[in-house]
């Protein structure tokens, strides 16, 4: 196993620790760039959507993962990122700008609706973010002159600088630059002093505030910049779909995102990467392995959110630290081999930790 | 100048008087102990000090700057850090993360430049890491430095919060039974580094503790309370052997 | 006369909101444990209710007290094999825990029974009440009655029984109940039933009014809002915050622009938050350091 042998403070900020990650980051992103020549549209497509998944998830991971704020209304920044993208361009704006005013739109909403919320911790966040994304689908769903209502609204082909992104790959390139630019200002985040207040709230809001951490404005800040990514995640998802109706953001979209970061392994970066590979497959293994089971079985209606549901309840029982947890594992195996000993991760089994008084 | 001063404060909670019209007078340079049977409100007193309560009355003086209504995140500003009787870490980052909220307040980048990373963020965490080596040092913690809180023995942990209160330069230290929870050893280890606190460093403590040992070895000056009301005011000598302190600790009627 | 029959169908309409919040307050009280598929308890308690009385043709009484047996087992083996596991584990797991479970029951329901919408055939189905001028479904005053029934059944129960007693022992102070010999584990489990008890009661009585698929679990979502209304720790306050709920939601539907009815719900659940950030009845107190 590696040891890295600290020599100075600067090894403690860099983003790539080590020769290793450069290497095998390299080799990642070497892959990403010539998949569209070597794999079918198809799949090319379905990458894309993936890194979509991701840019939300990154969103949504600096919410829930790093401020510990759980919010369950998330497909509403979607919807907002979506619906301001498709009515700029409907309006001539061109793509880069009106992208740019999709993310800086749910920023602004973002830092809004945290005013009502910022007193609010634990269950009430929920439901109330919950609140939030309803009313946020009631009012696309009734403002026709912008949104179009129930009857929906197209959404043009984004074009740069006179040229258009008409096909597949165009699109995937796009996806991958915004999920890059989104990944690093992520990273950036964390490893600064606003992402360690974030941390610092998740923790312990009360002690946070002791160390001279002003509770509502961090808040807001991390709603505004995790609305601000979802936003755009729903920018990019609103040319995915090309015809925009509100039923596309229900709550259904809000569970599944936030499925996706504790499926990943909750307050991880990587996290929220591994959620939105998780989340994207999964429906494609389904339909795969609907082939291969009986026909009583395979054709069973709701088989989808119900393997679904399946799969999360095992997940948050056995592996709470989500896929990230298993990989970390996984590695510390083969980095201690033959030493590996079960009990490494094993969790302490706690008393109800209650929120309450006694 | 005032240093700090506690004036006839008293809270109520829902109609219980938790503190009564209680006061003191902390100075500078010096180690300020609250005793007092389990119940009596020492803790309470922290959570006034440190604004997470509202006081019914009364009035709270910090270097001659009445702080009774400040916001309880703008108290570490003046010079005022505190540890608490649970230990409030943050438990899934590291000792080296937890040091560095401690240097919160002295971090002055906006939050764009923070989400990239800008040239003078960079300089601005190198240079709090300076500061917290420090800490580090002066506490010895160097071998825990890149463990998770959540890994670490109890006595380690109350060191750590040690050092976050430390690592924002305070004039004034709230220590919430900094020996609660620990063996003979850790307890005689926590004795010194208050006294090293006090010696080398010229903070002020104000603390609340049940080890007599620890009191009287590093106190300068004793408060005794009860019911939310003072009992004794004096050296440590005086308030150990008060009649109304021991009645309060032991029950009446009993010889000591 | 028009204000007086909105009325009575909000109030009506209110009571299930209060029953479906009850659930959730019975279990968070006791468990810290927020269920996210309460609303799929009625869901199934209703097609339970439809499959005793409309398909196996059973007398409507005795297809009423299968139901709330059948789901009061349920509930209780549901705490038992799957929950009580997740006992200490972050509020956010069990969030997602429990939506899942909603995922499975919706696509258990829609397994067993179809996805065709149902409707459940009562002795009073159709039936009309007039009062005084007034016309009103009787299928709202059943559940008025019912929810009535039902209250005073349970404040008995917590006042009077041991059983009860134990449960809010339980729910205080989890460490003392156990060392007072209140076996804890089982009181959970007990307090899930009786949860699922009341889904199945309410179940049973919105079959009649609304149609039974298994979508029908949704209506839970709003009941989030009555629970958070009356304070998320009080028994009273889930049934007034559903009754809040309900009135305010059929004036909404009957004076007010279409689209409001729909989140006349979270509208006023963000009002009483602003004004009183824990809810009218608050009993959840900060953490004490």
């Amino acid at each position: 196993m590696r040891i890295i042998f600290k020599t100075s403070y600067l090894q403690d900020i860099k983003l790539l620790k080590h020769n290793g990650y450069i290497f095998w980051y390299g080799v990642l992103l070497f892959a990403l760039l010539i998949a569209p020549a070597v794999l079918g549209e198809f799949y090319i497509g379905e990458m894309a959507f993936i890194f979509i998944y991701a840019i939300a998830g990154l969103g949504l991971m600096i919410l829930v993962g790093f401020t510990g704020l759980p919010s369950l209304g998330h497909a509403a920044f979607m919807a907002i990122g979506a619906y301001a993208n498709a009515y700029f361009l409907h309006k001539g704006v061109p793509f880069l700008i009106s992208i740019f005013l999709a993310g800086l739109i749910s920023f602004g909403v973002g830092a809004l609706i945290t005013v009502p919320l910022r007193r609010m911790t634990g269950i009430y966040f929920a439901i109330a973010s919950l609140a939030f994304a309803i009313i946020v689908e009631e009012i696309i769903a009734h403002w026709k002159s912008v949104t179009g209502g129930l009857g929906g609204m197209s959404v043009d082909n984004p074009v740069i600088f006179g040229f258009e992104l008409d096909s597949t790959w165009h699109f995937y390139f796009l996806c991958l630059a915004i999920l890059l630019a989104v990944l690093y200002c992520t990273l950036n985040l964390i490893r600064s002093p606003s992402g360690r207040a974030f941390i610092a709230i998740r923790d312990s809001e009360i002690s946070a505030e002791s160390m001279g951490i002003n509770l509502s404005i961090y808040k807001i800040k991390s709603f505004a910049i995790s609305g601000c990514f979802t936003g755009l995640a729903g920018a990019l998802f609103a040319h995915r779909l090309s015809f925009l109706t509100p039923d596309a953001f229900n709550f259904l979209l809000s569970i599944q995102l936030l499925m996706m970061v504790v499926v990943g392994g909750l307050g991880t970066v990587h996290g929220a990467i591994f959620g939105a590979i998780f989340v994207g497959l999964l429906p494609q293994v389904i339909a795969i392995a609907k082939d291969y089971l009986p026909p009583a079985i395979g054709q069973f209606p709701g088989l989808e959110p119900g393997l679904f549901g399946i799969i999360m309840v095992l997940f948050i029982i056995f592996e709470p630290m989500g896929l990230y947890g298993r990989w970390v594992k996984f590695k510390l195996f083969f980095d201690m081999f033959p030493l590996y000993r079960k009990a490494t991760f094993k969790r302490q089994k706690t008393y109800l930790k209650t929120e309450r008084v006694q | 100048m005032t240093f700090f001063k506690a004036e006839n404060i008293s809270i109520d909670f829902g109609g219980i008087r938790a503190v009564n019209d209680v006061s003191f007078d902390v100075e500078k340079g010096t180690i300020f102990t609250i005793v007092g049977p389990n119940g009596a409100g020492k803790t309470t007193i922290f959570n006034i000090i440190s604004r997470i309560y509202n006081l019914t009355e009364g009035r709270i003086i910090f270097e001659d700057k009445d702080i009774t209504r400040l916001p309880a995140h703008q108290v570490v500003n003046l010079g005022i850090a505190r540890t608490f009787q649970n230990i409030e870490l943050f438990e899934h980052a590291t000792v080296l993360h937890n040091l560095l909220i401690g240097r919160h307040i002295y971090c002055r980048s906006t939050f764009f430049s923070d989400l990239f990373f800008l040239p003078s963020v960079k300089r601005m965490e190198l240079e709090l890491r300076r500061k917290v080596e420090d800490v580090i040092d002066f506490l010895d913690l160097q071998h825990y430095r890149n463990q998770l809180i959540q890994n670490l023995p109890y006595g380690v942990r109350k060191i750590v919060e040690l050092g976050r209160a430390l690592c924002t330069e305070p004039k004034l230290l709230l220590l919430d039974e900094p020996a609660s929870g620990l063996n003979v050893d850790e307890t005689e280890n926590m004795s010194f580094w208050i006294d090293d606190i006090k010696k080398l460093l010229g903070i002020s403590v104000i603390m609340v503790e049940h080890n007599m040992n620890l009191v009287s070895q590093v106190s300068d000056h004793v408060l005794a309370i009860n019911y939310g009301r003072v009992l004794a005011d004096g050296t440590p000598k005086e308030v150990q052997t008060n009649p109304d302190v021991i009645k309060a600790y032991l029950g009446e009627d009993k010889d000591v | 006369m028009e204000f007086l029959q909105v009325l009575i169908t909000g109030l009506g309409q209110g009571c299930l909101y209060g029953l479906i919040a009850l659930g959730f307050v019975l279990i968070y009280k006791a468990t810290e444990i927020v269920n996210f598929a309460q609303g799929d308890l009625l869901m199934l308690g209703a097609f339970f209710a439809v499959t005793y009385i409309g398909i196996l043709d059973l007398p409507y009484w005795l297809g009423f007290l299968l139901t709330i047996i059948s789901m009061a087992v349920f509930g209780y083996l549901l705490d038992m094999l799957v929950i009580r596991s997740m006992i200490g584990e972050s509020q956010l797991s069990i969030i997602i825990l429990t939506i899942s479970i909603g995922f499975i029951l919706r696509a258990v329901a829609g397994g067993i029974w179809g996805s065709d919408i149902l409707s459940l055939e009562t002795p009073y189905s159709g039936e009309m009440a007039n009062i005084e001028g007034l016309v009103i479904g009787q299928e709202y005053l059943v559940v008025i009655a019912g929810t009535i029934v039902l209250s005073v059944i349970l404040f008995l129960f917590f006042k009077f029984s041991s059983l009860g007693i134990a449960m809010q022992a339980s729910s205080q102070n989890q460490l003392a109940a156990y060392y007072m010999g209140v076996p804890v584990k089982r009181v959970f489990s007990l307090i899930w039933a009786i949860s699922a008890l009341v889904a199945a009661v309410a179940g049973t009585l919105m079959a009649p009014i609304s149609l039974v698929d298994p979508q029908m679990g949704f209506i839970g979502i709003k009941a989030f809002a009555a629970a958070v209304i009356g304070g998320f720790g009080s028994l009273p306050g889930a049934l007034i915050g559903g009754l809040i709920i309900g009135i305010s939601e059929q004036l909404a539907g009957t004076y007010l622009p279409t689209g409001f009815q729909e989140i006349t719900a979270y509208l006023i659940m963000f009002l009483v938050l602003t004004l009183r950030p824990k809810g009218l009845f608050a009993q959840i107190q900060q953490k004490k350091v």
